[in-house]
């Protein structure tokens, strides 16, 4: 009903309102990871989980079995992770070192770690049968790859809007977080939290600049902390925990004022003006060092960027200020994988770490209080959308029809931290790159 | 102080358990030390506990605002609510400190948590370090390793 059919999908998105298709049909999940998830840039990884020459990170863009390798000469690369011969992902799931080439250890396939391929055993089994034309002889194909500051991304398609153009200034807050390193370098650290949750990728990304649900739905989580932690007895110095629970439970206009800034292309963030990460304890030894490095004005400027959630269409949010990354991988319609990364400043006091790992574990893992308040609203919510008493999906909330007129301004604009324009904009930038190499066919 | 005996050290983790699955987090809470944790490492073999992530750190604080949020009117995860079932293999006593008062026993168990028609499986050992006090032994340390510690997992919403 939709391949092929781009009007059809234009169709899904209304000024203040989506369908509920584009988050309970298999076959608009298929068609996101054909065109969507080819079109944009997509997360792959983090520089740092490939160190050395040879080592490489299995992992998957959309649907599709990817392999992040460090090269030779010191670049990274993205490669479709399997073999030409019978199709077996050449690379195991997760991070390893390859050694100088990819051998497929089904039948000894080696490639280089750029993809071309090397050897074949009993090679002159393939004389005089034209192997030379076959899609084989050109090894494991390359995924169009840009690594900026550390963070490395595909494009599936061979052609398409380039990095720069797709991400403009939402780059600053990628800036801003390797910027609070005093090195000016972020490492992968303390390991991976993976959350399995049964929904449409999109509530996640939805929920990330969704301001108007912390104080309702985690009232149970951050709002007992709080409860709790008023029993303690005057004086007990407050815990870490309760300093990056409560903010959870602010009021509606601390959410107004905190603003949202939204860019082109489905990029934006809530915390312009103020956020919850704005006002935890100082770590001792931290400005020193960061003082040290930039200078106190630029260090002043560079800490004083409190960003919350920073959304890059399609499937990544970045947490600047706590240095946490949530990659929302898709499965399936109603099935996503969400990982939750954490990254250690380098150059900066332990500290900081353990606090950004113990936000992890307290908020992003699948024993988290504040995550098993979320999944069950993002459950529900897929439950709910099989209704057919309404097809509609309310994005209105302080919609003006001049925000069409605003973008692109590459500066992005700032609005009211409980405005659904990120929400809109996610959606607007998901027809864009549906469309974008979607022919009309002749069905439609 | 009577040192405990390898029995009594035994039904001490037996009966923690039947706390849980009698969905008595309150008398469950109070068999921690003040100091007490609740551990639950994010990889195998973990010890590192600051600098690398876990599944749960918990100090007695945070398995109170757990237990409370349990009983919570706008707690929606929990409408209806988790019910589980630990199966134990006889606990070993691993360490005895009778002088210091601290002992370390290790359960293999078998963990299902279930909500409305949903019931997961889970596979590991608990190492309890206990403490003997003057209100009888207390629960210094209770690590909960799974065996499949780093696997994706959905809601654990209750306690190993």
């Amino acid at each position: 009903m939709y391949r092929d059919n781009p009007d059809a999908i234009a169709a899904l998105v209304r000024d203040t309102e989506v369908h509920k298709d584009c988050y309970t049909s298999p076959e608009l999940f298929q068609l996101e990871m054909e065109h969507l998830f080819a079109n944009t840039w997509v997360y792959v990884g983090h520089a740092s989980q490939v160190p050395n020459a040879g080592d490489f990170y299995a992992t998957t863009l959309g649907d599709q079995p990817v392999v992040m390798v460090r090269q030779p000469d010191g670049s990274v690369k993205v490669l479709h992770n399997r073999c030409l011969h019978k199709g077996v992902k050449v690379a195991p799931d997760g991070a390893g070192h390859a050694g100088r080439h990819f051998r497929c250890p089904y039948h000894a396939w080696t490639y280089k770690l750029d993809g071309a391929l090397q050897s074949v055993p009993l090679r002159q089994g393939y004389d005089h049968t034209g192997f030379e034309h076959c899609e084989a002889s050109r090894g494991m194909p390359q995924v169009t790859t840009r690594v900026y500051r550390d963070f490395v991304f595909g494009r599936l398609a061979p052609t398409g809007v380039s990095f720069e153009d797709y991400f403009g200034e939402s780059l600053s807050t990628l800036d801003n977080m390797v910027d609070r390193s005093p090195e000016g370098r972020l490492e992968v650290a303390g390991g991976v939290l993976r959350y399995l949750h049964r929904c449409n990728w999109k509530m996640l990304v939805d929920n990330q600049t969704d301001t108007c649900h912390p104080m309702v739905a985690h009232e149970s989580s951050a709002g007992t902390a709080v409860r709790v932690w008023k029993q303690a007895p005057e004086g007990t110095p407050k815990p870490m925990a309760v300093e990056l629970f409560a903010p959870f439970v602010s009021p509606y206009e601390f959410f107004e004022k905190m603003g949202i800034r939204v860019w082109d292309n489905g990029h934006g963030h809530t915390g312009v003006a103020d956020s919850i990460h704005a006002a935890y304890s100082p770590v001792p030894g931290y400005w020193e060092a960061m003082a040290a490095a930039y200078g106190e004005e630029r260090a002043k400027q560079i800490l004083g960027e409190v960003r919350h959630n920073t959304v890059y269409f399609p499937n990544i949010m970045v947490k600047g200020p706590i240095q946490t990354l949530r990659l929302f991988k898709p499965i399936a319609a109603d099935r996503t994988l969400v990982e939750s990364w954490t990254f250690r400043l380098v150059g900066a006091p332990d500290l900081l770490l353990e606090r950004t790992l113990m936000y992890n574990r307290l908020i992003n893992a699948p024993t988290s209080v504040v995550g098993h308040d979320d999944l069950e609203m993002y459950e529900r919510a897929q439950q709910g959308l099989l209704s057919r008493g309404t097809d509609w999906i309310n994005v209105a909330r302080l919609f003006d029809p001049a925000e069409f007129g605003q973008l692109p301004d590459p500066a992005g604009v700032v609005t009211n931290g409980t405005n659904e324009w990120q929400m809109r904009n996610q959606m607007r930038a998901w027809v864009r790159y549906m469309t974008a190499s979607m022919k009309q066919g002749a069905a439609a | 102080m009577k040192a405990p005996s390898n029995q009594d050290l035994i039904d001490f983790v037996l009966h923690e358990a039947r706390l849980l699955d009698d969905l008595r987090f309150d008398d469950w809470l109070a068999l921690f030390a003040d100091d007490g944790r609740y551990w639950m490492p994010l990889a195998r073999g973990q010890t590192e506990r600051r600098l690398h992530c876990s599944l749960m750190d918990e100090d007695t604080l945070l398995l109170k605002v757990r237990i409370e949020r349990l009983h919570g009117q706008r707690t929606f995860s929990q409408q209806p609510a988790s019910r589980c079932h630990h199966l134990l293999q006889q606990p070993t006593v691993e360490s005895r400190d009778d002088a210091g008062g601290i002992y370390v026993t290790r359960t293999a168990f078998h963990y299902v948590e279930t909500r409305q028609d949903e019931q997961q499986l889970y596979a590991g050992w608990a190492t309890h370090t206990l403490r003997m006090t003057d209100d009888g032994l207390r629960i210094a340390l209770k690590r909960v390793d799974l065996v499949n510690c780093d696997a994706a997992f959905g809601n654990i919403q209750l306690f190993m």
